[in-house]
């Protein structure tokens, strides 16, 4: 088989997987994991910038994700008016303290020289900094928590409609990764990825812990949405003529809809994704990219700028990190911190870069379809297993109930398998990047 | 006077002896990470949950022990138990070994290709801890609950602050002690270990000198798993044994080798050290402490806490950065490989 039929094959296949999921199960289902399926090969296009592009490490994934969740609250979400009433000066003044600081420390490092001077007096102005935003943060946030805690008790959002927060979450990711890369970028590849992985656990701290932001684990729900309710639906004319003519159930039949609405959403952001990521991967700045990657060297000594384009790269997938982010928080109307785990935001994208193949954008598409698919349905599968395997004991007994109940994490171990069997058999993915060009 | 030693009391209750029994806890955990480095050298993401592996099988053999009614009261029970933990880490890990990082070990893959193959473990390992035992917490503690009592100790010295010593604190330092005076005695003294330390700094020449990598290799797995299950069973005897906690000790695991310098085996201990001190000691809140030391009308208004507790895992952050940035060799200079 010729590679030029391969990858569309492939995804036919896939398509396939989805439809038996569709006729065998239900559509509502096969459809959410199909939305899923769209997101995380946003996702997995941002990790496979950075890691398949220009070979950066990153194992903060997750808090990017979360970064452009929190996005979808800060935009869509009302402004709580009592909340700014109460605390919105402090927090500007305390957010005034914190950009002298930086100001002051910028000043301060590009005047002093380089010696013992410099670094007392930056520790200095940091702690300066630290405590006298605290001064006037700590009341401020006090007083917005104290505001009906039960509803808000956080300063809310800008009241805007939630699809534009999959800019603002995009534009808040390459931010924080900017940040990030000011410090983290020109470590080692293995100490890069540990720095990342600390990162991630702290974004995800922060916001769990900050309520006046995004109310930490008091969650937001009841989002607002790009698309119709279900409910609006079935009382809609227009849509009851067209239930009735398709012969579909109003109630299925809404579900259904709504579900598609959000695939041509999320179908059209990754197309758009997809083509500026090619565009980028086969025009010189991408040949670029690579030549870093295969040799940093070479690369610095051709005069390219390796820690600059890093910069450029790790921001760029960072922004594509925090859409998806957004777009998953859309989806689910709700924000809850709580769910952000490293295993399932971080190491699954890696597994779908690695398994569809690093440096290949429809690669990681492939892979993040692919890996969601088996990752929502290696739960049923393994409870199939496991109900095979202790068929022989009876109802009641104890190590098959067990074993039942914990066969969701069979999904982990699947993953894991997959991951290592991949890596060693065919380490450059399913659908490999293309050489030689 | 009084209140100077009360002020130290209250300090070393709420935070040297905490410290203490976590750094020794994470100088176990460092150390396994800093010799897979020394002679892999590659960071090893499934230690963390190896950790967890070993404490599981620790627990379940504790159970069964207390269902047969053996014992060592006043000891906790998982003492007796923690061979088998260590069993089936070094079990794992040589399996782990052979199925995959064997293989790239042979090709002389790239580090990265060794760090990603050790996620995958991580996956399938945490897959397996989840569906034997769930993830939920577990207790682990019997036996005594206390060393020294905070009320004995009020009495015994008349002062306002106790000072309580748990039997877990205790028996984690102690433990901590023997594992590395054993470690160390067995790196400086035997054949082995002799042949470890030469492996990990000039691999080459090592093996020029006759040393079998294939055995120093297997020393190393079997290493890591014995200090990474004790490490992982004095944590849950402490505190409690919960398997995304030990996902998530790794980051301070790695702070306190790099901080160290990795591959330095007294740089993980003295790294880990100062981390836990750290951790404990910027996220107390330093009010009655100051009180005790600061004029009447000085008494500070706030809790003076540096950051809250929920902000630990910043905190061995940080200090990774500040090591990774002000002298990326770590305090004793361990090896710095690209």
């Amino acid at each position: 088989m010729t590679a030029r039929f391969r990858t569309p094959l492939l995804f036919v296949v896939m398509a396939a997987l989805l439809a038996a999921v569709g006729f065998g199960q239900s559509w509502v289902v096969s459809l959410s994991i199909l939305n899923l399926c769209l997101i995380s090969a946003i996702m997995a296009l941002g990790l496979n910038m950075q890691w398949g592009y220009a070979g950066l490490l990153n194992v903060g994934v997750m808090g990017f994700a979360a970064l452009g969740g929190l996005a979808g609250v800060l935009v869509s979400q009302a402004p709580v008016g009592e909340a700014w009433a109460a605390g919105g000066g402090g927090l500007g003044i305390a957010l005034a303290v914190v950009v002298g600081t930086a100001l002051l420390i910028v000043l301060l490092r590009r005047f002093v020289p380089k010696g013992a001077l410099r670094t007392s007096a930056t520790a200095a102005l940091l702690i300066a900094g630290f405590f006298i935003a605290r001064i006037f943060f700590d009341p401020a946030v006090e007083a917005i928590e104290r505001i009906d805690s039960a509803t808000t008790g956080y300063i809310g959002g800008a009241g805007l409609p939630i699809i534009l927060s999959w800019m603002v979450g995009g534009v808040l990711a390459a931010g924080a990764a900017w940040l990030i890369g000011k410090v983290a970028l020109g470590l080692r590849t293995d100490y890069f990825a540990i720095a990342t992985l600390g990162i991630a656990e702290i974004v995800i701290t922060v916001i769990k812990n900050e309520d006046w932001l995004g109310r930490g684990v008091k969650n937001v729900t009841g989002l607002d949405r790009p698309v119709p309710y279900e409910i609006d639906l079935q009382q809609s004319p227009w849509f009851l003529d067209l239930v009735h003519w398709l012969g579909v159930d109003p109630i299925a039949g809404s579900s259904i809809f709504v579900k598609l609405c959000y695939a041509v959403l999320f179908a059209l952001v990754l197309i758009a994704v997809v083509w500026l990521a090619e565009r980028a991967l086969n025009s010189p700045w991408g040949r670029m990219m690579r030549a870093i990657r295969d040799n940093e060297d070479a690369a610095a000594a051709m005069g390219k700028d390796v820690t600059r384009r890093h910069m450029q790269i790790f921001v760029l997938g960072a922004a594509v990190m925090g859409i998806a982010g957004a777009m998953l928080t859309t989806l689910d109307g709700q924000f809850t911190p709580g769910s952000y785990q490293p295993l399932r935001f971080t190491f699954l994208v890696w597994v779908m870069v690695i398994v569809g193949g690093s440096g290949n954008n429809w690669g990681a598409v492939f892979g993040g379809f692919l890996v969601w698919f088996v990752w929502v349905e290696a739960e049923p599968a393994g409870f199939w297993l496991m109900d095979a395997i202790t068929a022989g004991l009876p109802e009641d007994n104890a190590l098959r109930a067990h074993l039942l109940d914990s066969a969701a994490y069979m999904r982990l171990i699947v993953m894991g398998l997959i991951l290592l069997v991949v890596m060693r058999f065919s380490p450059r993915g399913i659908i490999p990047e293309r050489r030689g060009r | 006077m009084t209140d100077v030693a009360n002020a130290i009391v209250l300090l070393l209750n709420f935070v040297i002896v905490p410290g203490v029994a976590y750094g020794s806890q994470l100088a176990l955990g460092a150390l396994g990470v800093t010799l897979v480095f020394g002679i892999l050298r590659f960071a090893n993401f499934a230690h963390g949950d190896v950790m967890a592996f070993g404490t599981m099988v620790v627990l379940l053999t504790t159970w069964w022990f207390q269902g047969m009614g053996v014992g060592i009261a006043p000891l906790p029970t998982a003492l007796i138990a923690l061979p088998f933990g260590i069993a089936a880490a070094a079990a794992f890990n040589l399996t782990a070994d052979r199925l995959v990082f064997r293989f790239y070990r042979r090709r002389k893959s790239p580090p990265v290709i060794l760090l990603i193959a050790s996620i995958g473990v991580m996956f399938a390992l945490q897959g397996i801890v989840r569906l034997i035992i769930g993830p939920n917490d577990q207790r682990l503690a019997d036996g005594a609950r206390f060393i020294i009592k905070a009320s004995e100790f009020k009495a015994a010295t008349g002062l306002k602050e106790g000072l309580a010593i748990k039997l877990s604190q205790g028996l984690t330092v102690a433990v901590t002690a023997i594992a590395v005076a054993a470690l160390f005695l067995f790196l400086q003294r035997s054949r082995a270990g002799k042949a470890m330390r030469a492996y990990s700094d000039n691999e080459d020449l090592a093996l020029l000198s006759g040393v079998n990598p294939d055995r120093v290799v297997l020393y190393a797995w079997l290493i890591a798993a014995t200090l990474a299950a004790v490490a992982g069973t004095m944590y849950g005897i402490d505190k409690s044994f919960k398997p995304f906690t030990y996902f998530q000790l790794l980051l301070p695991t790695f702070s306190s080798a790099i901080l160290g310098g990795i591959g330095h085996p007294v740089g993980a201990v003295v790294g880990a050290f100062i981390v836990a001190l750290s951790e404990t000691g910027v996220t107390y809140a330093y009010k009655k402490f100051l009180r005790y030391l600061l004029p009447e009308s000085w008494e500070p208004g706030g809790l003076v806490q540096l950051l809250s507790t929920d902000y630990k895992l910043a905190i061995s952050f940080v200090i990774l950065v500040v090591v990774l940035l002000v002298r990326p060799t770590g305090i004793f200079r361990g090896r710095v490989l690209s």
